[in-house]
This record gives C-alpha cells, sequence and structure tokens, in this order.
C-alpha cells in the first residue's frame, strides 16, 4: 500500500511537472532557451517512462526511456541549436500571440484536458486517469506553441513537446503493446529527418526559415 | 512458386517495399520507370489472387475481410494505372529538368514506399500498425510534395507536414483512448489493438471514453480526409507536387484515412450506449461540401480547383457514411470507388495539359478539344463524370445517397443537392473555358499515353451503366456490415 502510494505521487509529480515546462515553454522568446527548455522537457519524460516502466514492471518502457533521453534531450536539442547558429536566427522568437493572452489559453486549455479526461475515466484506475489528463494537457500546449509561434525550429520544438505528451499517455495506458512506443520513438525519427530535410532546403532558397515568408508564395495570391 | 504456399497478403507489402530498395539502388530513368511499372503491376495481380486464394485467417496483424479487400485492390489498380502515367509525365520533366536524375531515384522509391504504406494499412487488423501505415504513407507524400524544391512547392509541403502531423497526433491519442476503453475487458497487451477482438467485445467498453476517442480519432483521420475546415492542406499539396501525386493522393490517401475512420465508425456503432457518430459525420460533410463547392468557383489554378472538388466529393462520402443504413452505405462505398477512379483519371488528364501549355492557370489554357482532341475529350469526360452527369458512375452514387437522403432526412437533402449543383455549376463554367473556344497557349503535341485515363473512364461509365450483380450483392454485404 505504502508503495502504491509512492508510485502514484511520483509519477504524479513528473507528469504535472511535464505540463509545468510546457508552460514555461509558452513564454521563452529566445530560441536557444526555448531549446534548453524542451530539453528539459524531454528529460523530465525520459525519467517519467522510466519510472512507469519500474512501477509496472515493464522493462521495454526503459528503452522508449532511453530513447527519449538520449535522442530528445540531447541529439535534437543540439542539432537544431547548431541549425539555428548557422542560420543566425537566435536572437528572438517572432511570435504570432503576446505572451499574456498565450497564458491564459494555456491554462484554459489545461483546464479543458482536466475536465474532460477526468470525467470520462472515472472507472479507470487513479494513475492512468491522472495520467491521461496530464498528457491531453501537453498535447494541447505543444499545440498552442506551434500555432502562436510563426518561425519553423520553434514549430518544431511544439510538435515535438506534442509528441512528448503522446508518449506520456502511451506509457501510462499500463501494457499497452510495444509496437506503439517503438513507433511514436521512431516516428519522431523520421520527422526530424524530414524536417531537417525542409530547413536546410529553405535555408537553401529563402535565407531564412521563418514560415510567414513562405506566404507571400501562395499561387492563389498573385 | 506454388499457389498453395503464396501468400497474397505478403505480396501485397512485400512487392512495394522490396522495390523500393531496389529503386532507390538504381539508376536510369528508363530502367526505374519500367520497373516501377512492373512492381506496381506485380502488386495489383497480387492483390487481385485476393479473390481467388483462400484468405489469411484474421491474425493479430493482418486482416483480410469484406471491406478492405475492395479497397487493398482498388489501390493497388490505381497505383498501377499512375505508374504507367507517371513514366510518361517524368520523361518530360527530366527533358525539361524540373527533376534531376537523382531526385528521380528518390521519386520511385518513395512512390513504392508510399503503396507500401497505403497497402500495410489496408491489411492492418491492429489500430497501433494502421497508425504507423497511414504515418509512412503521410510522411512519404510530404516528401515526394516538396520534390521540386520551389518556394510554392516546400510552402505546400511544410504546410502539409504541419497539418498532417497535428492530425496524426490527435489520431495516436485517439487510438491510445480505444486501448484504455478495451483494457478493462479485452485485456492488457497485444490483444488490445487486436481490431477483430476489439469489435467482438464493443459492447461492454466504457461508452464515454469511446465517444472522447473518437472525437479524436475523427479529428484526426478528418485532418488527413480533408474534411473542412481541417482542409487547408489538401489544395496547397495537390497543385504544388508532382501530377502522379495529385493523382494518388486524391485517389488513394484519402481513402485510406476515411477507411481508417470506417473501422472505427463501426467500432462506435457496435456499443449502443456510445454516441452515434453519424450526426457529426453529417456535418462535417455537409459542411465541407458546400464549403468546397463555393470555393470552386474563386480558382484559377487547375490542379487546385479539382483538389477542391475532392474535398466536396470526400464530404458526400463522410455525409453518406454518416447517414448509415444499408442504402447510403452502399451509396457511400460506390462512391469511394467511383470518385477514386474519376478522380486520378481528371489528373492524368491535367498532368498532360499543364505539361502542354506550360502552366496551371486556368485562364491561359483554352480550346482543347480543337487543338488535342483525344486529350480534350478525354479531359471533358472525365469532369462530365465528377460533376456527376448521367450515365457515368458518379451520378449512380450521388442519385443513391440524395434518395436515400430525401426518404429520411428531406431538409438535409436539399442542403445536399444545393452543394451538389453548386459544385456542378462552378465544373461546367470551367470546363467550357478550358475545353472549348478560340485555342490559346501552346499547341505542341502530347507524347502521352492514354490508356490509364481511357480505362479508368470506361470502368467509371460501365459502373454507371450496368454494375454486375455479383458486386451489387458484395456491396450491400458491406454496407451491412458498416451499420
Amino acid at each position: 500500500m505504502q508503495m502504491h502510494s509512492l508510485a502514484f505521487d511520483v509519477s504524479h509529480t513528473l507528469a504535472g511537472g511535464l505540463v509545468l515546462i510546457s508552460f514555461m515553454m509558452l513564454y521563452q522568446d529566445r530560441l536557444y532557451s526555448l531549446l534548453n527548455v524542451f530539453a528539459f522537457h524531454a528529460v523530465v519524460l525520459a525519467l517519467s517512462v522510466a519510472w512507469q516502466a519500474f512501477v509496472q514492471q515493464a522493462p521495454h518502457l526503459y528503452i522508449t526511456a532511453a530513447i527519449a533521453l538520449v535522442f530528445k534531450a540531447i541529439v535534437i536539442p543540439v542539432a537544431l541549436h547548431r541549425i539555428v547558429k548557422q542560420l543566425g536566427i537566435h536572437r528572438d522568437i517572432e511570435s504570432a500571440v503576446g505572451i499574456g493572452p498565450t497564458m491564459l489559453a494555456g491554462m484554459a486549455l489545461v483546464a479543458l484536458s482536466m475536465v474532460l479526461m477526468l470525467r470520462v475515466t472515472a472507472e479507470a484506475d487513479p494513475l492512468a486517469r491522472e495520467d491521461l489528463a496530464f498528457a491531453l494537457s501537453v498535447v494541447l500546449l505543444g499545440l498552442l506553441v506551434m500555432v502562436t509561434r510563426r518561425n519553423a525550429v520553434s514549430q518544431v520544438v511544439g510538435f515535438m513537446s506534442l509528441e512528448n505528451g503522446l508518449v506520456l499517455a502511451a506509457t501510462g495506458a499500463k501494457g499497452m503493446p510495444l509496437v506503439v512506443e517503438i513507433s511514436v520513438a521512431f516516428s519522431i525519427l523520421i520527422a526530424f529527418i524530414v524536417i531537417g530535410i525542409f530547413l536546410f532546403r529553405i535555408r537553401e532558397r529563402f535565407d531564412s526559415v521563418d514560415v510567414s515568408a513562405l506566404d507571400d508564395y501562395r499561387g492563389e495570391h498573385r | 512458386m506454388s499457389a498453395a504456399s503464396f501468400n497474397p497478403v505478403a505480396g501485397v507489402l512485400l512487392i512495394p517495399i522490396g522495390s523500393a530498395a531496389l529503386l532507390a539502388a538504381l539508376p536510369g530513368y528508363r530502367l526505374t520507370a519500367r520497373l516501377n511499372v512492373v512492381a506496381s503491376f506485380a502488386t495489383f495481380l497480387a492483390a487481385l489472387s485476393l479473390f481467388v486464394l483462400e484468405r489469411p485467417q484474421p491474425g493479430p496483424y493482418v486482416l483480410v475481410d469484406d471491406l478492405n479487400i475492395v479497397f487493398i485492390v482498388l489501390n493497388t489498380f490505381v497505383g498501377f494505372t499512375t505508374s504507367i502515367f507517371s513514366a510518361g509525365y517524368i520523361a518530360h520533366e527530366l527533358e525539361t529538368g524540373r527533376l534531376t536524375p537523382l531526385y528521380l531515384r528518390f521519386y520511385h522509391a518513395m512512390y513504392q514506399t508510399m503503396m507500401f504504406g497505403m497497402n500495410l494499412a489496408f491489411v492492418s487488423n491492429n489500430i497501433g500498425l494502421m497508425w504507423v501505415a497511414v504515418e509512412i504513407a503521410t510522411l512519404t507524400t510530404v516528401l515526394m510534395v516538396g520534390i521540386y524544391r520551389t518556394h510554392a512547392a516546400l510552402e505546400a509541403a511544410w504546410k502539409y507536414f504541419i497539418l498532417g502531423s497535428v492530425g496524426i497526433a490527435f489520431a495516436l491519442f485517439g487510438t491510445i483512448l480505444v486501448y484504455m476503453a478495451a483494457r478493462p475487458i479485452v485485456g492488457e497487451g497485444q490483444d488490445g489493438m487486436v481490431w477483430t477482438l476489439l469489435i467482438r467485445h464493443a459492447a461492454a467498453f466504457d461508452p464515454e471514453l469511446l465517444n472522447v476517442a473518437f472525437i479524436f480519432l475523427f479529428l484526426g483521420y478528418g485532418t488527413k480526409v480533408g474534411l473542412a475546415p481541417l482542409h487547408a492542406w489538401l489544395p496547397d499539396a495537390h497543385a504544388e507536387g508532382p501530377t502522379p501525386i495529385s493523382a494518388v493522393l486524391s485517389g488513394l490517401l484519402l481513402n485510406v484515412a476515411l477507411y481508417a475512420l470506417l473501422r472505427f465508425k463501426i467500432l462506435l456503432v457496435a456499443n449502443p450506449s456510445a454516441i452515434a457518430p453519424g450526426p457529426l459525420m453529417v456535418t462535417m460533410g455537409l459542411v465541407s461540401l458546400i464549403f468546397a463547392a463555393f470555393m470552386l468557383y474563386r480558382r484559377r489554378d487547375i490542379k487546385r480547383l479539382f483538389a477542391y472538388s475532392s474535398i466536396e466529393h470526400m464530404g458526400i462520402i463522410v455525409f453518406a457514411f454518416g447517414m448509415g443504413g444499408p442504402l447510403a452505405n452502399f451509396a457511400g462505398l460506390l462512391h469511394m470507388v467511383m470518385h477514386s477512379l474519376t478522380k486520378s483519371a481528371i489528373f492524368y488528364a491535367v498532368g498532360h495539359i499543364s505539361q502542354i501549355k506550360g502552366t496551371q492557370r486556368i485562364n491561359r489554357i483554352r480550346g482543347l478539344t480543337v487543338t488535342h482532341p483525344v486529350l480534350g475529350w478525354g479531359f471533358v469526360a472525365g469532369v462530365v463524370a465528377i460533376a456527376g452527369l448521367p450515365p457515368l458512375g458518379i451520378f449512380m452514387s450521388e442519385f443513391l445517397v440524395v434518395s436515400s437522403t430525401f426518404a429520411r432526412q428531406p431538409l438535409l437533402a436539399i442542403a445536399l443537392v444545393f452543394g451538389l449543383l453548386l459544385a456542378f455549376g462552378a465544373l461546367t463554367l470551367r470546363l467550357t473555358s478550358v475545353a472549348f473556344g478560340q485555342p490559346r497557349g501552346s499547341t505542341a503535341s502530347a507524347d502521352a499515353s492514354y490508356v490509364p485515363l481511357f480505362a479508368h473512364l470506361a470502368l467509371v461509365l460501365c459502373a454507371g451503366i450496368y454494375l454486375p450483380a455479383p458486386l451489387v450483392v458484395w456491396f450491400q454485404h458491406v454496407a451491412r456490415l458498416l451499420g
């Protein structure tokens, strides 16, 4: 009984921590600091997944944790750092919406996901319930980062934090088949390759990774 | 290889993925374009053999049943005809220097990988695997859309990538929720994701969890179907990529996403206390139809025009499945098949037209039937078919949707007919300016293969005049499965 409550508390803390870090992403106005916060996000995710692996006695989840740690917390942020440096866009983020409204929207989204998930999962065990509610919050906050930023690199970061929320949900669902964890990690790998290619192409063609610069080239508005 | 040991499902999956690896390694246009056609044809044969040979038993990963067999065969058939069209199209692109040999290699490998992804999505019995397959197909098409590396192509690919990823993320969240709903009843682990087991126990699932799961799945896969207001990626992706890709996007990839949605719809219908998915689908379908019909009037780019027409038709199909019942489901299935045949045929014609004229702008293309009679009249036939005129197949399926709706919900039927007429008007307007009148633009002859175009049109015409009885029985059976 003692063990169970400890298990619950720790995973609760870690999942809640992820939501908080997602909030921190919302108000970063420098690309480098955004990348650092994302790396921190991935570290907390890795801890959370590892804790789930321990609690559920599901050793295959350690692989997911390791992928989150090595790939998302180290490899991708470092690579993105280099891209940002090469492109010389480290100064600031052009955000489409101000920080105040963004934070308010973020709170509303978290409230929404709490109300929604806690209500519909009344039957499920409390651990999975809260996990799912937090995971949905992280997903929605990631989406918010994507829509409030105009810059391609920060949109990518938003997308990856969204995927972190999905990993949190998948690991919280006890006994979920391995195929999903691998696929999530794998899709991120592919996604990153895709993004890498795109960034370099965009760099090549536009000397800018500001997506709003692309809007001018729509075929329809000429 | 003897017939007994030949596994058609393995053929449908392994031929594309094997040839993708081969095509990535081989140089030269002539060889690879032919190999692409041969591989697609072999895949089509393997799919056909599903009809003849005994079907594999539903396992934890693979399922072949009456619903997906139609789509597998359709998918591989259009994949095959598109590969023929693609061979001619790509030769022209190489001549004009829009594609380099290296990108050509990449293009063929991606084409086969995409076919693999779509076939895998159709045969998978595991909702997690299905998600992975849709994701593969999406990522490969993103790369193909951006292949010309122009400003517009990159913007289209980026937009497609971002919106597609958000959609696919929602779909995964929905998939996880379905697993959560299934876990207390089906049990932990592998079984909780096997569709055939899920459907057997669906009645006992927690309905509220299932409802939320369906909302996420609907938003997620609905983005990929191109339902308004989640459609923003679709016109750009169609207009800026190579035309063979536009043909498979419209004809096949939208069907894949819709098929995934149908699987989950069946699951929801099997649970009596869950919300009825019908009203949601009817609303989104109708909104897409009417929105796209209005948008058709403002299009100046010929590929964008038909991309919006795809949104319109997806709206009709989702509407039909949302209405439910044997007749509307029958119409929806028929419309899916007819739309993919017709729309890919139109894109074959549009591909040649835009190559001859060197532009995709509608006002620079005129009098096609005068300068290029075969191509021009083929195009006319395609547009007449897609606009829903008798005696072609789309008329029949649209007629069935409308008449079955009139019998049950006359008000909805009026809205539906309004949308159909609106779209019809827009298409006729554009058709007359492109096909008839004083010729404008280049009159160079097209060295094109018209076989795929007219093969598709012939099939659509056949279906409109006479649908063989066994096929009708088959469709009716599947329509009942859909509930």
